[in-house]
């Protein structure tokens, strides 16, 4: 069974499409990364997938239809939205009492844990504790969690890099263990790049590019060309070029190493980079995965 | 398509099968109701605050006025009564405005809806709080002010234990008595609807919920005064918040505890409006469960 499986998804608001016929399907044991321009219907889209907004289409999460069965899934599932949610006249300990008074699989004493690696008290409120501290407290609610699925909507928007690193080393470290799932959203695309396994790419409301880590490493090489031998790179149809300092930086998908180390400095591209390009070429020539 | 390609060897899917851990719906409700406790500590601080004002009003009159000693107790413990319960039900009304509508402020909801806990849930426990949680408050806070007062004026030097202060003690439990069923009927149940049209628009409301629960009505009025010369909304207002008439009694003695006793129970739970205004209630609070779940931050 996927984790996630859409088919045809779409969802307007007005006239206004956000999502359009989105399909997808996401195995367990993955950790996504959704990525993005501002207003692609990235957050329409996962908050569709948590049961927070009503969708056409097919939708299955976790076997479920998220909007007639939020609460049922949110026993399996976990999100953290965009920016800070946490009540902001909450304690900590109320938070801690209440996950756990509620919620089947939360783990009190994993949260507490947690929470002792931090400088967080259990006395505090949150609106005393600063932004990243709150981040550190929602991911220690969160990580207490037993769920399959994780669904993390800009986690870090806002947060110093030291606090961004902290908390996508601490998912990495103390939860994911291969049966979760893990969809993420965020700018910070370069912070993640490691981090995923797989990564999509989506723009006015479509996904336009899907690949795992592996097949994306494996495919996609970027070369800073001689300047003398710029005729004979293009020759081999780069994806997109770019000037970096006077010297042309050629993208290509599916080009041998051997045949571009002739040309130049021959790298892994960052995701950002692939990101710039695909969405360069929006007509669509640069659509990559095996669908 | 590449997601489902390489997924992981052996990622056991078998091992992620536990027990299906379930949380009795009663505890959530237990811990949806605290949660509202801990956010409004008004619930509980108001009514509080109010019982000292009463009692502080009620020494300070003892110490001065000696004279007023012997007189009977009722007068005070009334209206005490009557400050807290009073209390109690302004507390309601603004707590029910922004029951649904600060979660949406402040953006909590994507917190509280990434929890097991369902729109019903929430909204019944939101909905719990003025019904029930609240007149049980005031109920015990006012017996509590009632009882200090009738200690305070029976061990106050000078005044003994005077005929009056015996007579009001004996009468003390059925005081009480009708204060419960009082505030059981009236302010929980007959007050239903009021309750269930603020939450409601505190669901809906997408800025100022305050406005939007008091205007329609006051629209509605002047609408029907206009339009028809009549005042029917007014008069069905008016009956609701002042309760049911006791029309077949002959309390009129301006005695308020018996006035708010005056209706049995029998009467009380015949009184077609009573089952009218559950039944409006009932509609409303389905309304605001199903709007929540629609409902996003503002």
């Amino acid at each position: 069974m996927a984790c996630i499986e859409a088919r045809g998804l779409r969802k307007a608001f007005g006239t206004m499409i956000a999502v359009d016929g989105i399909n997808l399907r996401v195995e367990e044991g993955r950790i996504l990364g959704l990525i993005g321009p501002n207003g692609a219907g990235k957050t329409t889209a996962l908050n569709a997938i948590l049961g927070l907004t009503p969708y056409q289409g097919e939708l299955k999460v976790l076997g479920r239809d998220p909007w007639t069965g939020r609460d049922q899934l949110m026993r399996d599932a976990c999100f953290i939205a965009d920016v800070a949610v946490l009540p902001r006249w909450m304690r900590v300990w109320q938070a801690l009492d209440y996950s756990a008074g509620v919620h089947p699989r939360f783990d009190r004493a994993k949260a507490e844990g947690f929470l002792a690696k931090t400088t967080i008290r259990l006395a505090s409120k949150v609106r005393e504790l600063s932004k990243g501290m709150v981040a550190q407290l929602h991911l220690a609610l969160v990580m207490a969690i037993d769920a399959k699925l994780l669904v993390l909507d800009e986690p870090t928007l806002g947060l110093d890099i030291l606090y961004r690193k902290q908390f996508y080393d601490s998912l990495l470290n103390d939860y994911f263990d291969r049966s979760r799932t893990i969809v993420v959203t965020t700018h910070q695309v370069e912070e993640i790049q490691d981090v995923l396994t797989d990564v999509m790419f989506i723009n006015r409301g479509r996904i336009v590019f899907d690949c795992s880590m592996e097949e994306f490493e494996s495919r996609y090489l970027e070369v800073m060309v001689n300047p003398e031998q710029i005729a004979a790179a293009r020759a081999l149809k780069p994806i997109h070029e770019r000037q970096v300092f006077g010297r042309s930086i050629l993208l290509f998908d599916r080009v041998e190493r051997q045949q571009l180390a002739a040309l130049g400095d021959v790298r892994t591209p960052s995701i950002a980079d692939l990101f710039v390009a695909v969405l360069s070429n929006q007509s669509g020539a640069a659509q990559g995965g095996t669908r | 398509m590449s997601t489902s390609s390489n997924t992981v060897p052996g990622s056991p899917l078998e091992s992620q099968v536990t027990a299906p851990a379930v949380i009795a719906a009663s505890r959530r409700m237990y811990w949806s109701v605290r949660r509202e406790l801990w956010e409004h500590r008004s619930i509980y601080i108001a009514p509080l605050a109010a019982a000292a004002v009463s009692l502080l009003a009620f020494l300070t009159g003892l110490t001065l006025s000696p004279a007023h000693r012997h007189e009977p107790l009722d007068i005070p413990y009334e209206f005490a009564a009557a400050l807290i319960m009073g209390t109690g039900f302004i507390v309601g009304i603004f707590y029910s405005l922004d029951a649904l509508y600060g979660e949406r402020r402040d953006r909590s909801i994507l917190f509280w809806k990434s929890l097991p806990v369902s729109d019903l849930t929430t909204v019944l426990s939101k909905f719990a709080i003025p019904l029930v949680i609240l007149p049980l408050l005031s109920f015990a806070i006012a017996v509590v002010t009632q009882f200090v007062m009738l200690l305070s004026s029976a061990v106050l030097p000078g005044s003994g234990l005077s005929v009056g202060t015996l007579g009001a003690r004996m009468s003390f439990f059925h005081m009480s008595l009708m204060l419960l069923y009082h505030i059981l009927t009236v302010h929980g149940l007959w007050y239903a609807p009021i309750y269930g049209w603020l939450l409601l628009v505190s669901a809906w409301a997408p800025r100022a919920p305050f406005i939007w629960a008091f205007l329609p009505p006051f629209v509605i009025w002047g609408v029907e005064k206009i339009a028809f010369r009549t005042s029917h909304f007014l008069g069905m207002l008016q009956y609701r918040l002042t309760g049911p008439e006791p029309s077949t009694t002959t309390a009129r003695s301006g005695n308020l505890m018996e006035m708010m006793s005056a209706l049995t129970p029998v009467q009380f739970f015949s009184t077609p409006g009573l089952w009218v205004g559950l039944a409006v209630a009932a509609i409303f609070l389905a309304a605001a469960v199903r709007l929540r779940r629609y409902r996003e931050p503002i």
